[in-house]
């Protein structure tokens, strides 16, 4: 760790202007920095694609057929969202989509909590060899494990159902490695304190160390949501049948059918992406930061 | 933990030197157990679905399978198929062009912003943020949207072109820009995450050696030629080998966007080993081809391990 208020270090949340700014001494006279010029529309240039999404989403089909086509809807029309919201079936895959990342974040958060407990703060027969074991399937592509995968699950008879999305995601190496590196990262003291008041394994892991371990927690809840709620490759693979489609097979399949309801493709698309979006701009910093001390740590 | 060293005198009344062995015995035993309840979820699902497919994986690509019928075994056949097919070689040039080019260029888009985004000035965080949001957008939205706004008929990106004189461009459909779209569209979505990993590291840059710096005259430019770029060594490593590993194995926006197409151009390596395998039945075959990506990867991360090793020290606070 750094020292953590250092004065020369820039905040990029803050909306302040400091006194110094890093290197730069003319650029106070400018009634806004000079760097407007180049971040704004680079930054705009970014937006603009998912501006156009919102915007055809309630354009009507009309005026983006049109050539060339609006670039401003002439009234809000709802008659995509009405369309998508009316098919049956995406209410349906939305539902499919929530099943299968929420019941995937909850086990991966519990068994990769209790995994990782184990391989922090216990000593058993084997710990090292299943470890090791366990960090080398983190290096295995995918690609690799999908046909016998698929395989595997055709054998349970668990294809083309949501049991063939939520088996493969129930726990990952990942988050059990994650979270034993901060249960190790806690000082044992606390959990000492907690045994010798003879409270059994699970209880200390429960009511001491979880509480204590909110960052390392919402990181593995963060990442395993978004994995599974962007996945097309397995669904995709796993699925056949429409009824049990997550919300991204769908919206391919849907615009295999409708390209030319483009408001109608673009309204199911916003739905798509919604959920997410929403949980990112409410939970920015944690996402963020999820983002980069998962990279981080390599 | 080195076993505790047992008393050679004790006092009387107090177990036995057996009794307390006996006990100590019981104690690991029990935790053992405990231990392997807790284990046992992830064990089964890691094992299961991880160490096990690999081994198959390797088993079905020395046979003939179709997923249905009973398999054959044909030895080294698949891999030799492989190396004469064309439409694999194509999958490897089309996905080394990708990687080529989307790697350098979103690592130094992504730099570039960073180093004029680390600095206090306004709406930082709102540049940051719209830049960074379509990293979180699946590869499936991204490629419906892209589809939509380069459709070469009713696409918004043709208008603009028209609005400005320039002819009409096929864009998806056309076989010479289809790869490079798919460059763009991952440029829009993935240069957030180098942006955010390399803002993350440039804040943990020690300010006391930027003041040294300051202090014996350096100006910007010395400081970020040496002091600023070198602490981002190891970070450049790990963006490095996180998105080549990504841009390998990419499908998803293939998939959405161009199923490979126009005329194979944007077929990669994944797609073609999805195609063989449950398009085509080609299990087999499809199998050999995600053992030859396999091992390109795990080459890769073991050179930059090595790299790692000879490198600098890891940056002290980059993993927070």
């Amino acid at each position: 760790m750094t020292a953590t208020s250092a004065p020369a270090r820039a905040v990029p949340d803050s909306d302040t202007p400091s006194a110094a700014p890093a290197g730069g001494r003319a650029r106070r006279l400018l009634p806004f920095s000079a760097w407007h010029l180049a971040l704004a529309p680079l930054a705009l240039l970014f937006a603009i694609p998912l501006v156009w999404l919102l915007l055809s989403s309630v354009m009507s089909d009309a005026e983006i057929n049109r050539f060339p086509p609006a670039l401003w809807p002439s009234h809000i029309d709802l008659s995509g969202y009405r369309y998508v919201l009316g098919n049956a079936m995406f209410p349906r895959w939305f539902a499919n989509s929530l099943i299968v990342s929420v019941s995937a974040v909850a086990s991966n958060l519990v068994f990769g909590a209790l995994g990782g407990y184990a391989f922090a703060r216990m000593r058993f027969a084997g710990s090292r060899i299943l470890l090791v074991t366990m960090l080398a399937t983190m290096a295995i592509p995918f690609q690799l494990t999908m046909i016998p995968t698929f395989l595997v699950m055709k054998r349970l008879g668990l294809i083309d159902s949501l049991g063939a999305l939520i088996v493969p995601s129930l726990v990952t190496p990942f988050a059990v490695f994650l979270l034993r590196q901060f249960f190790l990262s806690l000082p044992r003291e606390l959990e000492e304190a907690a045994w010798i008041d003879g409270c059994s394994r699970l209880r200390v892991l429960w009511s001491v160390v979880l509480p204590l371990s909110r960052p390392a927690l919402s990181t593995v809840a963060v990442l395993t949501f978004l994995s599974t709620w962007n996945d097309l490759t397995w669904p995709l693979i796993a699925i056949n049948h429409d009824v049990h489609y997550t919300l991204q097979l769908g919206l391919t399949t849907f615009q295999g059918q409708h390209h030319t309801k483009w408001s109608a493709v673009m309204a199911g698309n916003v739905v798509t992406v919604l959920p997410v979006l929403l949980a990112f701009l409410g939970a920015q910093k944690s996402f963020i930061q999820s983002i980069t001390s998962s990279g981080l740590k390599g | 933990m080195p076993r505790l060293p047992t008393p050679l005198t004790l006092p009387a009344g107090a177990p036995t030197d057996a009794e307390l062995r006996r006990a100590r015995r019981r104690r690991r035993r029990s935790e053992s157990t405990a231990a392997w309840a807790f284990v046992m979820p992830s064990v089964l699902v890691i094992l299961g679905l991880s160490v096990l497919p690999v081994i198959w994986s390797l088993l079905l690509s020395f046979q003939a399978d179709d997923l249905v019928t009973p398999s054959r075994w044909v030895g080294l056949q698949n891999y030799h198929a492989l190396s004469q097919d064309p439409n694999f070689r194509q999958a490897v040039r089309n996905t080394l062009i990708y990687t080529a080019l989307y790697v350098p260029l979103s690592m130094a888009l992504g730099l570039v912003l960073a180093l004029a985004l680390n600095r206090r000035i306004r709406l930082v965080g709102l540049y940051r943020t719209l830049i960074f949001v379509p990293f979180v957008i699946s590869a499936t939205a991204q490629g419906v949207l892209f589809s939509f706004i380069l459709d070469p008929e009713f696409g918004a990106a043709n208008s603009v072109l028209h609005a400005l004189h320039i002819p009409a461009q096929g864009f998806l459909t056309d076989p010479g820009q289809a790869l490079y779209v798919l460059v763009a569209i991952s440029l829009w979505s993935g240069t957030g995450f180098c942006l955010v990993v390399y803002l993350a590291a440039l804040q943990d840059v020690p300010p006391e050696l930027l003041e040294a710096g300051r202090l014996d005259g350096a100006g910007r430019r010395h400081l970020l030629r040496h002091v600023v770029l070198p602490t981002l060594t190891p970070v450049n490593v790990f963006l490095l080998v996180w998105q080549v590993i990504e841009s390998l194995q990419v499908f998803d926006l293939v998939y959405v966007t161009t199923k490979g197409g126009p005329l194979g151009s944007t077929t990669v390596i994944v797609y073609f080993i999805w195609e063989m395998a449950f398009q085509n039945f080609t299990a087999g075959y499809g199998a050999a081809a995600a053992y030859v990506l396999a091992v390109a990867l795990l080459v890769l991360a073991a050179g930059t391990r090595l790299l790692r090793r000879r490198g600098t020290d890891r940056l002290e606070g980059a993993t927070r």
